[in-house]
């Protein structure tokens, strides 16, 4: 359990310094939403109305961004092979890898996505709702990719394979956040009908995406 | 001969080799009266001639997804039991899974021009065959990238597993997906379809079934051929030396 723990601690530290995704991804999500009003002009109503949507893809996007080098830099430099021979389970030292990278990429979008919300004229309720949906919801995000990261890891130029491998997989996340938030700022749905099957994919992807992942790690590395 | 006789890769080249003529053959007879029988169906007292699109429609949106299952199947065998042909079977399958379901979005789109007047709707059906169409790309990608076949195909079998958990998850999503945004805005509602209509269809599915063991079974051939040529270049490079 201490290895584990000196993992995390270790990855988080490697995210939050120099050359680590996780400054990176607030500046890249703030870029990304920055763009959308200078594409669909400045009409403050439309903006309101599709906020949500933009702030969810923002966000999954930021979240491909440190995922390439997540195993990959463990590859070049060997330590990869030191995780691979430990005695802690595999499956449990990617999901705390995959926990360190979501607090490294994702928690810091939480944070920053109400001051970001703001660009986007959303008012207070629909800024909690959001944030809501992102806590329940880029934990899958990051799961799922862990599995392009690690079936990625040897490849030269694999951020881009790994875009495409990922993207497609995180489709029902994307539907059932957005429709998460626009249920709660203008209905008619519910919010929890959507809001559960959320936190229901995000469950499903925190125990297929480490299995997956470290199966993958185990094929690759023979 | 048994049926676990053809995991010879030999074996099954000679059982290729003797099948492919047969099974293409017969392929092209079904094909050949399902599509003498889907022109001669009565048409839709709607839609008109544009009905008859719904015989290779159906059937290549159904064989889109069959290629998917056929790839699970193979990545099963890949992951468990390491058989290369598994491997050979996953590879040759992705390309016909992903012209099946180009085949589908296209004579979609090109059915619904006349009748809703749009090339595309974001509706669940066409978004979930169109994210279909981008895994199989991204399977056929993983492939390409990979040097070794051997790395490739294992990887190519975890993504083709994860997917497969995947697929159903989106086709729900985004029906819910939609509920939400927009009514429906063509549905097959009582989807009872006339025997007179749908015999033809039934042979067209036979046929497109057919249609994909022959190019199957005829692409895994071309890939093992393929393979013992790389495995013979890479010999006589390295006895050159």
């Amino acid at each position: 359990m201490s290895a584990l723990a000196a993992l995390l601690v270790r990855d988080i530290r490697i995210g939050v310094r120099v050359g680590g995704g996780a400054l990176m991804g607030v500046l890249f999500f703030l870029v990304v939403v920055t763009l959308v009003p200078f594409a669909v002009g400045p009409d403050l109503a439309l903006l309101k109305r599709i906020g949500p949507a933009i702030l969810w893809l923002a966000a999954l996007l930021a979240s491909l961004l440190a995922l390439d080098r997540l195993f990959a830099a463990d590859h070049e430099d060997g330590s990869l092979d030191l995780l691979l021979m430990s005695r802690a389970p595999l499956e449990l030292v990617v999901a705390a890898k995959g926990l360190a990278h979501w607090l490294t990429t994702g928690l810091p979008l939480i944070v920053a996505a109400p001051l970001i919300g703001l660009l986007l004229n959303l008012d207070p309720p629909a800024e909690a709702a959001l944030v809501l949906t992102f806590l329940a919801g880029t934990p899958a995000l990051t799961f799922i990719g862990l599995i392009g990261a690690a079936i990625s890891v040897a490849l030269r130029r694999g951020g881009l394979l790994l875009a495409v491998l990922v993207l497609p997989l995180t489709v029902p996340v994307l539907i059932f956040g957005v429709a998460a938030a626009n249920a709660a700022i203008s209905g008619p749905m519910p919010f929890g009908t959507p809001f559960t099957i959320l936190c229901a994919l995000t469950l499903a992807s925190l125990v297929i995406g480490p299995f997956a992942a470290a199966a993958a790690l185990r094929q690759e590395m023979e | 001969m048994a049926l676990t006789d053809l995991a010879n890769p030999s074996r099954f080249l000679s059982f290729a080799n003797r099948a492919i003529p047969w099974l293409g053959g017969f392929t092209v007879i079904v094909l050949a009266f399902g599509l003498n029988q889907a022109m001669s169906a009565p048409n839709d007292y709607q839609q008109g001639d544009t009905v008859k699109i719904m015989y290779l429609h159906v059937p290549s949106a159904w064989l889109s997804m069959l290629a998917w299952a056929v790839m699970s199947v193979a990545a099963l065998g890949t992951l468990v039991w390491r058989h290369p042909l598994a491997d050979v079977a996953a590879k040759a399958a992705a390309p016909i899974g992903a012209a099946f379901a180009l085949l589908c979005l296209i004579t979609g789109s090109l059915w619904g021009r006349p009748e809703w007047g749009t090339y595309w709707v974001w509706d669940a059906r066409l978004t979930s065959e169109l994210v279909l169409f981008l895994l199989y790309l991204g399977v056929i990608a993983l492939w390409r990238t990979v040097e070794d076949p051997a790395r490739a195909a294992r990887a190519a079998a975890i993504l083709t597993l994860v997917g497969a958990i995947d697929l159903p998850i989106i086709k729900f999503s985004v029906v819910w997906w939609n509920t939400l945004h927009q009514g429906s805005s063509f549905g097959l509602t009582g989807s009872t379809i006339y025997p007179t209509m749908l015999i033809p269809l039934l042979i067209m599915a036979v046929a497109f079934t057919l249609l994909f063991a022959t190019l199957h079974l005829a692409a895994m051939r071309n890939e093992i051929l393929r393979r013992r040529v790389r495995t013979q270049r890479l010999m006589q490079a390295s006895t050159a030396n």
